[in-house]
Parts: structure tokens; sequence; C-alpha cells
């Protein structure tokens, strides 16, 4: 595979988006989906250069991060689903009770 | 028989566990206080033993040293628990034991019904032990554990009542300045120890090796520093001048205590010690003319207090502090054996005196307590007319006063009359002598007086208590007369142990007996003892019969002041109205070093409480967390609890390490 590059670069792009969307954000969805996109970048990268370099690491890698995000997707949308039933919101600002 | 001397303190150890650890079970007071007195009295059983098989030996033979056991062996430094006998320590182990016997079996009587009684028993037992030891011991450490043995446990005595603060504080003032005293001794022994071995390579402790080796000692200088140090020691343990004012507050205590500590055991270990390192001290013409001056002038000044207090057994207090003033004079002067000789006698009168004014206190105390009053049960001037209801207790009583005065034939005759002549022709202090002599016998008269003032303020005249109460007095029980009939007997034929030579009619008993242990100190003496010490018998008879005449004098103005003109007393003090305040106030010396240590003490007591803990100790405490709460308060913003804020400071993070392994 010839173009390496652009993987990469698509991948660190999704990433900073992912990113960015964690750190702005308010809603537990969308952060939620934001780290979903990060989980995503990394697997691309994984996927490339396991390509790239003909090694199988990489690929069995992405399996686990696959299993494990479903996982997390499971544990988190249940947790937003207890705060929404307490709190009538899912927006991270009422979350701040853990402070000085 | 010697090698059970180890018995001797064991049985009043084995009782002071006993009532100690079981007494308050018990209950029962006959058994308390009978196996209190039956352990003192087997440990005198033994000493009698050790006393019969030492008058069999002869005397090059009559030193006995018993290891018990290795107790700290340590490079050099090698210390036993190890005992010695010889002919000072038997005359010691007899007195303590056998005053102490009668002591016991007099408590039972005088401590019936008192809160604690098994708590008494087990202090007396455990105080004749600590005695024991001290007197026994073979080196300065064992005595040293008997020496603050005792400091405790007459502690523990005095602070008996410790419901009342006097009695409390009465009991610290006492185990303070035994504790000044204890630390001279300590410092006499490091002083000893280390001369010794730094000079002759000989590290000991144990007293007959010193006496080995006492041959090496120099005369004055470091000998001087040591023996001054042990007697700061003596002057703790045996009330004398400067230390001596815990002994009249310790009257505080019950009576047997003050006839315990104060008569046979405890204050007497000061003269024991020098008596012990005699052929220390007398290599230092300067210490022991410092001994003599203090037994002196100790004498006296005790004597003229004794004169205005009204306190039965203060007055007894004051005449104790005199009488060891008397035993530290003959220490002073060479006439070691004299010493022992005074505490030997001194013990069987005043230990008979302080027990005849329990017996008085106690018939006071029941007759008032009977009558609701609360008069001070033992004051003089409630009392009075006491011979017609309390005559065995005025029989012994009396003749322990005519022993104390020093009338011939009783005891405190021989005693003081040796030191006297001791104190005037002794060779050592040159035209001191004559001022030494002379001091004591004005102590000697003022000590006439005083004590029978006390007689006749207490047993004769009219009877100045309550009417109301008058027909409760009454003797006291057997158990109190029967050891109050034993030491009036012997304070009546005591002192024939040790007629003095010019009388002839017996041999000296008691200077033949202790002369092997003192052979030694009279032979440094004569290094530097004055040419010419040799008085005629004419001289001595002289003396002696001015020793009676001086202590007539004083009965007879006893008599003057207190039976026949009895507004003689009020008429004088209405003369002096100065004079009495002081003596009364007992020169104010309370006063005195209430102002130069115990204020000062207090006061730096006081800034370091307020000055330097709480500002400085505590300020350096509280300063550091201050300091790290003033942190935390700035820091702890950081703590938003908003989750992208973590988040970032997560991405930073790895940012910023990110950056370092790629751009480094």
């Amino acid at each position: 595979m010839e173009n390496l590059n652009g993987y990469l670069i698509v991948s660190a792009i999704l990433f900073a988006i992912g990113t960015i969307g964690v750190l702005t954000r308010k809603n537990a969805i969308v952060i939620f989906m934001c780290i979903e996109l990060m989980l995503n970048a990394v697997n691309l990268t994984f996927i490339s250069l396991s390509r790239h370099l003909g090694h199988l690491d990489g690929q069995i890698f992405v399996i686990f991060i696959m299993t494990v995000a479903a996982a997390e997707a499971a544990v988190g949308l249940a947790l937003m689903i207890a705060f929404y039933n307490n709190k009538e919101s899912i927006d991270v600002e009422d979350v701040n009770l853990m402070k000085w | 028989m010697f090698d059970n001397v180890w018995l001797i303190p064991l049985f009043p150890l084995i009782g002071f566990l006993i009532n100690g650890f079981f007494g308050k079970k018990i209950k029962n007071e006959a058994v308390i206080g009978g196996i209190g007195t039956l352990m003192i009295f087997m440990s005198f059983i033994v000493s009698c033993g050790i006393l019969m098989q030492m008058i069999g030996l002869p005397p090059e033979q009559r030193v006995f040293e018993k290891v018990l056991f290795p107790w700290i062996h340590c490079g050099n430094f090698k210390a036993d628990m190890a005992f010695l006998v010889d002919p000072l320590s038997a005359v010691m182990i007899m007195v303590v034991t056998g005053v102490g016997s009668l002591i016991h079996l007099y408590s039972i009587g005088y401590m019936h019904g008192e809160e604690g009684f098994y708590r008494f028993f087990a202090y007396l037992n455990l105080f004749c032990m600590a005695m024991l030891l001290l007197v026994l011991g073979n080196n300065m450490l064992v005595m040293f554990i008997g020496w603050e043995g005792v400091g405790l446990c007459s502690y523990l005595l005095i602070g008996y009542y410790f419901h009342k603060k006097s009695a409390g504080d009465a009991g610290k003032k006492a185990f303070v300045m035994n504790r000044v005293g204890d630390f001279g001794f300590l410092l006499g022994m490091f002083t000893l120890y280390w001369w010794f071995g730094s000079n002759h390579n000989i590290w000991t402790i144990n007293f007959t090796e010193i006496k080995a080796a006492s041959h090496l000692l120099p005369y004055g200088g470091v000998v001087t520093v040591a023996t001054l140090c042990f007697f700061v020691g003596a002057t703790g343990k045996s009330a004398q001048i400067p230390l001596f004012t815990w002994l009249p507050d310790a009257m505080e205590g019950p009576t047997p205590v003050s006839a315990l500590i104060h008569a046979a055991t405890m204050v007497t270990a000061g003269v024991y010690m020098i008596g012990r390192m005699s052929f220390v001290f007398i290599k230092s013409p300067d210490t022991m003319m410092v001994v003599a001056v203090v037994g002196a002038a100790t004498a006296i000044f005790a004597a003229t207090i004794g004169t205005a207090q009204n306190d039965i057994k203060r007055v007894l207090a004051y005449s104790t502090v005199s009488q060891l003033g008397f035993m530290f004079l003959a220490m002073g002067v060479g006439a070691f054996w004299a010493g022992i000789f005074h505490l030997m006698t001194h013990a069987f009168f005043k230990a008979c005196m302080f027990l005849g004014s329990g017996s008085v206190i106690h018939s006071m105390h029941h007759a008032l307590h009977h009558g609701h009053l609360h008069d001070d049960a033992q004051d003089m001037r409630n009392m009075g007319g006491l011979r017609k209801v309390m005559p065995i207790t005025f029989i012994t009583f009396f003749v322990s006063t005519l022993a104390i005065a020093g009338i011939f034939p009783f005891s405190g005759f021989f005693s003081k009359d040796e030191i006297l002549w001791k104190a005037f022709s002794n060779p050592y202090h040159g035209n001191l002598n004559i001022i030494l002599w002379g001091t004591g016998a004005i102590a000697a008269c003022f000590t006439a007086f005083y004590m029978f003032r006390l007689v006749f303020m207490t047993f004769f005249g009219e009877c100045r208590i309550n009417p109301k109460v008058k027909s409760h007095l009454h003797e006291s029980p057997l158990v109190i007369t029967i050891p109050l009939m034993v030491l009036g007997a012997l304070a009546t034929v005591g002192g024939f142990i040790g007629m003095p030579k010019v009388m002839g009619a017996l041999p000296n008993y008691l200077e033949h007996w202790l002369d092997p242990v003192f052979e030694l100190a009279n032979e440094f003496g004569t290094k530097y003892a004055h040419e010419g010490g040799h008085h005629s018998h004419a001289l001595e008879w002289g003396l002696m019969g001015l020793s009676i005449a001086i202590a007539v004098v004083g009965i007879m103005i006893a008599l003057t002041m207190y039976v026949k003109n009895t507004g003689a007393p009020a008429r004088f003090t209405a003369t002096f109205p100065a004079l009495h305040r002081a003596v009364y106030n007992k020169w104010y010396i309370d006063e005195l070093y209430d102002f130069l240590f115990v204020n000062p003490c207090k006061a730096f007591g006081q800034f370091l409480w307020k000055g330097f803990d709480v500002v400085v100790v505590d300020g350096i405490v509280n300063g550091v967390a201050n300091v790290v709460m003033g942190f935390s308060g700035i820091f702890r913003y950081m703590q938003s609890g908003y989750i992208y804020n973590y988040a970032f400071s997560m991405v930073l993070g790895v940012v910023v390490i990110l950056g370092y392994y790629i751009f480094k």
C-alpha cells in the first residue's frame, strides 16, 4: 500500500475532531459519540499500519477495541439513563458534585 | 547463717507482694497486719542469727560477702546484686528489723479501721525492704536502689492520706528534696568510679574493693569533691541543713510512719553511708569539717525551732533533725562509732516517743471524735494531765525523754556525751573544736528544754481538753503499749553497750565491735591529726558532769515555765514578739526557699509553658499546618467537578509528553 500517509492523516483528523468534541460539547450523548469517533480513528491507524507492515497484530487489536467499545456503549448509555432519571438532563454541566 | 543474708530483704518483699496484690481481697485486718509484722519479724530472727554467728567469730573474720546474682556486667563496669555483712551492717539490720517489727506491731492497733489498711502495710514492708537493701548492699549501686527505694516509700507513706492536700504536698516535698540529695550521691559515685578507673585502672563501685584501694586516694582534692557530693546526698536523706525542711512537713503521714522513717530508718541512711565510706571521708579534712559544722549547726538550729512549736509531732520532728545533727557532728569529728551509737540509741528513744505521741493522739482523736469536736488532736495546748489516764504511755515517754535529754544512766546520755566529748577532744579540727563542743552543748540544753516542755504540756498540769469529752480519754490497747514498753526498756538500758572507758564498769562493747570497720579511717586520720590530742580523765569526767548539768538546767527552765509559773511563756512571747514569731515560723526557712528556689522554678515553668510551649512549639506545628492549608486553599479550585476540565488536562498532559518525545 503506497499511500500510508493519507490514511494516517485522515485518522489524525478524525481523532482531533473527536477530541475537540469531547472537550467542547456539553451533551453527554454527543461526547459519547465523539469518544467513539476517537476510538475509530485509532482503529483506522491500526488497520493501516497492519496492512503496511504486513502484520496481523494490529487487526487483532482492532477487534478488541470494537468489543470494548460495544461494552462501553452499553454501560455508558445505562449510566446516562440513570442520570437522566435523576436530573432530567444529560448535560455534563449538571454533573459537578465531585469538586472542592 | 551468713549465707542466708539475702532472706533479710526478701521477707519484707514477700510481705509487700502479698499485701500489695491481695490485701484488698483479704480485707481481714488481723491477717494483713499479721503478715506484714510476721515478715519483718522473720527478718529480725535472721538478723539475730547473723549477729550471733558474728559474735562467735574473731573480729578479723567478721566480714562476709554474698553474691546473689550477677546484675550488670558491662565492659569494665561490674555491679552484682550482692550483700555485705560486717559489724556495721549487722548493727543496722538489727536496728531496722528490730524497731521495724515493733512499729509494724504497733501499726496494727494504730491503723485499726483506717481506709486502705492493706496499702499501709504493703508500703511499710516495701520500705523496710528498701532500707535493708540500703544497709546490706556491698556496692554503691545496690545501696542506691535502697536509697531511692526509701525515698519513694517515704513519698507513698507521707502522702498516705492523699485526699488531704497538705499530705500530698508534704509527700512531694520530701520526694523532691530527696531527689536533690540523690543527685549528689550519684555525682559522688561517678567521681570515685571515674577517679579510680582512670588513674589506677580500678573500675569498681564495690565497697570492699574501694576500701582495699583507698590508700591510693589523695588527701583532699578529688576526694573532697566526691565526699562533698556524697554529703549532699546525706543531707537530703538525713534532713540536714540545707535540705531539712521536708522532715517536719512529713509529719502529715500517720504516726507509725514518722516513727519508722524519721526515727529508726530512712533518716539514718546518710549517717550510715558516711560510716560505710568513712575511709574515704576521712581522707578529706575539708569535708570532715563541713560535715561537723553542718551537723552542729543543724543540731542547734532545729533545736531552737523545736522550742516554739505546739504540734506534738512537729516538736519531735525538729528534735529528730537536731539529733541527726549530733550524729553528723560525730561523723565530722571522726568519731564514727559514736555517730552509729547515737543512731542506735536515737532509734530506740525517738521511736518510743513517736509511738508514744501516736498513742496520745490516738486517744485524743478518739475522745474528740466521740464528742463531735473539731479541735486539733495533735495540738499540745489541748492536752495536759494525761499521765493519769495514760500511765504506760506516760512512763515510756518520760523515760525516753530522759534519754534524749542526756540524763545518766539513760541511753541518750552515753551516746550524746560521747559525741560532745569527741567534738571537744578530737585531733582533727584544732580551734574549731571548742566551738563545735559549745554548739553541741547549747543544742543539748535546748533539747532538754523543749522535750520537757513537751512532756509538761502533754502529761502534766491541768487537762485542757474540752471537759465534755474528758472521760473518753483512755489508755491505748496492748498492741500499742507493748512496743512502747519494749522501746522504753531499750531506751533505758541501750546505752550500756557503749559505756565510756573512764567509767570502766563495762567494756565499751560497741566501739570494739565497730573497730574493724573504722580502724582504717582512724589510721588515715592520724596522718593529719594534731599532736597532743590527749586529754586527762578528769577533764572527761568534768565535761560529762557539765553536760548533765546543762541538761538539768534545760529541764529546770521548762519546769519553771510550764509547770510552776505557767504565765511565763506568754510573758516571754510578749517581751520578745519578733523573736517568738521568727522561731514559731521556723526562722522563715520555708518562705526563704520558696523565694529562692520554688518561685523562680515556678516562674521558669510558667515561661516554658506560656512562652516557649504555646508560642514556639505550638507555633511551629500550627504554622506548618497553616501553610499547607493556605496552599491547598488556592489549588483546590482546580478540582472544578466538570468532566471536560479533567479531560482537557489529560489531553494537555498527553500533548506535552508527546511533544517532549517528538521535539527533544
